[in-house]
């Protein structure tokens, strides 16, 4: 076991967890953006910053990245940490105005938009946290989607921009967009999908008749577990 | 071709029996064909010399030879007569002839393509005695004037793999690890960690294979010391590296270099396919059983992929995005494998240390920061080029006796050291010492050896807007304060150039940049701020005045200014108007011209031109 304070608690954690894990275990709030529990950690919102001191030395770090090592003292809202919170939201803001989301967290924590930051008009509600990205790749494990271009030039896409061949309808990528930019429409009767521009046909659930999931993707099931189709076209509820 | 040398010993015969076919008496032609003097069509010279060498039957009696980079780039193309050593700069494309006749047939100087020292209206013979070498210790970067890049002969025939001979088998990996730390090797890429202590816990890290690269991805503006030394002495580079791997203990070695220099590809490859034919790269080297090889990756043009994770990212056919390296990578990095990175300059000075021995080496420089470094100096300055000097001497030597002060009559301001990274240094610290630590201290740093010099033309506030544009568009993308917060510093910068800034924008520059400094992932974000932090420290009234008074006292800034004619000086010369793209300057000859401010577009054409300094910039 491994000994160090959190925010002036005393707590014991496992060798190999973060400070976000231990965090978290223990009640203490650390906001993120990009942290998913079925998803290694990845560094890019800066929201979950704490400052550590180990040692002599003091310094701020990722606590979704930062193993937790004997005697470490934890601050996870120091006025530096704070400093860095509040210009990552408000740059957020300024980014994806439309946002809800980012409208909700930035009130619950006080901070305001910054009146000097021109809102963007470009980027819809993307924020660039990534999660849609690794979900497709290491959840999913099709890769449909990745990055073009770099810096503020970047953005989440399908290959060349054009239909994708590998995706499969699934709408994880929607689903854990944080910020509502992933959209996914479905027709009135649901027997079609819309995502990435692509249409997807639904399947009918062979016992209640309700369309449950894309065609491309029970076949995707089917083709990595070996699960006969058939068995497959029961919704969750009727199986 | 070489056949394979099989032992040290075979290795000191082969070097023996070269130097031996060389006679130090015989005349020899050297030129310059580093990149940029090849900019200035040296290609065509070096054919002028073949053919007129050719064409009196010289070649048995003269040698010659194409080099990399000396250093003085302001001077090409350039020419050394050897034994004499005589010094042609700005030669012209067909001087090969005269040359050969006069000066190696009839032993007589041609006057007008010597070098004349600005201090002192002096011309000077030879290259020793021209200021601009004469206060360098060309200890690394020296070798580039004496060897063809594309010869390993020539290399060998000035004791070159002789440390690597001596590595190999005089030395154990733990004894040539502790020369290096004893030496106090720092990496030259910047970062001045201590390169021994980097090789020990990569040898000492858990994990095979084991790997060292190169970190050759050169991406200052205006810095290009390692693409000289690749191009100009590739095979130096390989040889600090071999002897690293042997000291590691890794049999797989990269040199990931910018595509952007092609030339330094083209030599490195080239020193890669010789070493392995003659046995000093590859199985089994100089017969040691130990076995090392090295393969070239070439970038794909993205700056941040000088940082590691970046680099190893893009190695491994990434995105070239870097990661939190709170796990170092000589425990995990490329391919997840302890990894040695070091710079090309800091592998090329291993050699010097394993060859001449860590007390030698330690007795250069500073306390704490050993060996000579390598600068470029670029900008507003007379003699640009590269330079390498001791560590610890100063910004004022390198500046104004190696770099001849500030051309056409103009005043030192500022000069920008560390690339995007470091920050502007003003007129009071140029006593400072160069050295990893002490400009650090005034916040910039001295970084991989860019050095910009700027004088009273160059605004500080537009300084600081090209270098944060610099970053916004190279930063990956992958963080927010980065990202989006270099970004919004580039922004204000701009509306400050511009004369839409607002009170309370420096203060907010300096909110932002402690933010990003604090909450960026890699060094590239970390760092992003310096530019814009040291110009406020060191020039915040330049700010106030574009902010307050909407005025760029250095003329830059052309939402700020005018161009007008001072009709005191005026001669009615008729150059502004020739000049002039848009027809904005205009007037009789020999009356005071005007500038029409409807037309003008500020290029400043009219300033450039005018003799007389009669175009007012307010």
């Amino acid at each position: 076991m491994i000994n160090l304070t959190i925010d002036n608690k005393k707590i014991e954690a496992e060798a190999g967890q973060t400070i976000l894990e231990v965090a978290r275990e223990n009640g203490i709030v650390i906001p993120t953006l990009c942290s998913n529990e079925s998803l290694e950690p990845s560094g890019a919102c800066r929201l979950c910053v704490v400052e550590i001191k180990h040692g002599k030395r003091t310094r701020v770090v990722t606590s979704c990245l930062y193993t937790v090592a004997e005697g470490l003292t934890v601050d996870t809202k120091s006025e530096r940490v704070m400093a860095v919170r509040r210009l990552v939201l408000q740059l957020l803001l300024a980014r994806c105005p439309e946002s809800v989301q980012l409208q909700e967290m930035a009130q619950e924590m006080g901070i305001g938009p910054e009146p000097r930051f021109t809102p963007d008009s470009d980027h819809s509600k993307c924020i660039l946290c990534r999660m849609c990205v690794r979900t497709c790749e290491k959840v999913v494990g099709v890769s449909a989607i990745g990055f073009s271009y770099r810096g503020t030039e970047k953005n989440v896409c399908t290959p060349f921009q054009e239909d994708s061949v590998n995706c499969i309808g699934c709408g994880a990528c929607a689903y854990v967009c944080p910020s509502g930019h992933i959209e996914m429409e479905a027709t009135e009767t649901g027997d079609q999908r819309k995502i990435w521009g692509r249409t997807f046909k639904m399947q009918a659930c062979k016992v209640c008749g309700r369309y449950f999931a894309p065609e491309d993707q029970l076949a995707y099931i089917s083709a990595t577990t070996g699960v006969p189709a058939a068995d497959l076209a029961v919704c969750v509820s009727c199986r | 071709m070489m056949s394979k040398i099989k032992s040290f010993d075979e290795l000191k015969r082969v070097q023996e029996s070269l130097k031996a076919g060389r006679d130090p008496k015989k005349p020899c032609i050297t030129v310059c064909v580093g990149t940029g003097c090849l900019a200035y069509g040296t290609q065509k010279l070096v054919d002028n010399f073949r053919e007129e060498l050719a064409a009196r039957n010289l070649g048995d009696k003269i040698d010659f030879r194409t080099t990399g980079c000396h250093g003085f780039c302001e001077r090409g193309p350039m020419v050394i007569i050897s034994p004499e050593k005589i010094f042609y700069q700005r030669v012209g494309l067909a001087d090969a002839g005269e040359i050969i006749d006069k000066t190696l047939l009839k032993g007589e100087i041609i006057e007008r393509l010597l070098y004349v020292d600005g201090a002192t209206g002096e011309k000077i013979v030879h290259e020793d005695d021209v200021p601009f070498y004469k206060k360098q210790t060309r200890l690394v970067f020296g070798l580039n004037s004496k060897v063809d890049p594309e010869s390993l002969e020539d290399y060998l025939a000035i004791d070159g793999y002789s440390a690597l001979g001596k590595a190999l088998t005089g030395m154990t990996p733990e004894e040539i690890i502790q020369e290096v730390i004893k030496a106090n090797l720092r990496g030259r890429g910047g970062g001045g960690f201590p390169a021994g202590w980097k090789w020990d816990s990569t040898r000492k890290a858990k994990g095979e294979p084991k790997y060292i690269v190169c970190n050759a991805d050169e991406g200052d503006p205006g810095a290009y010391m390692d693409r000289s030394l690749l191009e100009g002495n590739p095979h130096l580079v390989l040889e600090g590296m071999i002897i690293g791997a042997y000291a590691i203990g890794s049999s797989e070695g990269y040199i990931y270099v910018r595509n952007e220099y092609p030339l330094a590809v083209k030599n490195i490859h080239i020193a890669i396919e010789q070493a392995r034919e003659a046995g000093l790269l590859g199985k089994n080297i100089l017969g040691s059983g130990f076995s090392f090889d090295v393969k070239i990756n070439r970038g794909g043009g993205a700056f941040v992929c000088g940082e590691s994770s970046a680099l190893f990212a893009s190695l491994e056919g990434r995105a070239g995005e870097p990661r939190a390296k709170y796990v170092h990578a000589t425990d995990r990095g490329l391919y997840d494998k302890p990894t040695n990175l070091n710079n090309v300059e800091t592998w090329a000075n291993v050699p010097f240390i394993i060859n001449r021995g860590a007390d030698w080496y330690a007795s250069i420089g500073t306390d704490n920061s050993k060996g000579t470094k390598i600068f470029s100096l670029v900008g507003k300055i007379s003699n640009t080029g590269l330079v390498e000097v001791p560590m610890g001497t100063t910004l004022r030597e390198i500046v104004f006796e190696i770099g001849g002060g500030i051309p056409d009559g103009r005043t030192f301001k500022a000069i920008q050291t560390g690339g995007p990274s470091g920050g502007c240094i003003p007129e009071k610290y140029l006593d400072l010492p160069v050295d990893f630590d002490e400009l650090t201290k005034i916040g910039s740093m001295m970084g991989s050896g860019g050095l910009i010099v700027m004088d009273d033309r160059n605004c500080m506030v537009d300084v600081a807007k090209y270098f944060t544009n610099f970053l916004v568009n190279e930063s990956c993308g992958k963080c927010v304060p980065c990202r989006e917060g270099v970004r919004r510093m580039r922004d204000i910068l701009v509306d400050v150039a511009d004369g839409k800034g607002q009170e309370g924008d420096v203060e907010l520059l300096e909110q932002i940049s402690a933010a990003v400094i604090d909450g960026s992932l890699c060094a590239l974000g970390n760092s992003a701020p310096n530019p814009v932090l040291s110009t406020i420290r060191h020039f915040r009234d330049e700010y106030r005045e574009h902010i307050q008074e909407k005025r760029c006292p250095a003329g830059v800034c052309k939402a700020l200014i005018t161009y007008s004619v001072d009709p005191d000086t005026c001669t009615g010369c008729t150059v502004c108007a020739k000049v002039c793209p848009t027809g904005a300057a205009s007037g009789e000859r020999k009356k005071v011209h005007t500038i029409d401010q409807a037309k003008c577009t500020k290029c400043g054409a009219c300033r450039e031109g005018c003799k007389f300094d009669a175009i007012i910039v307010r």
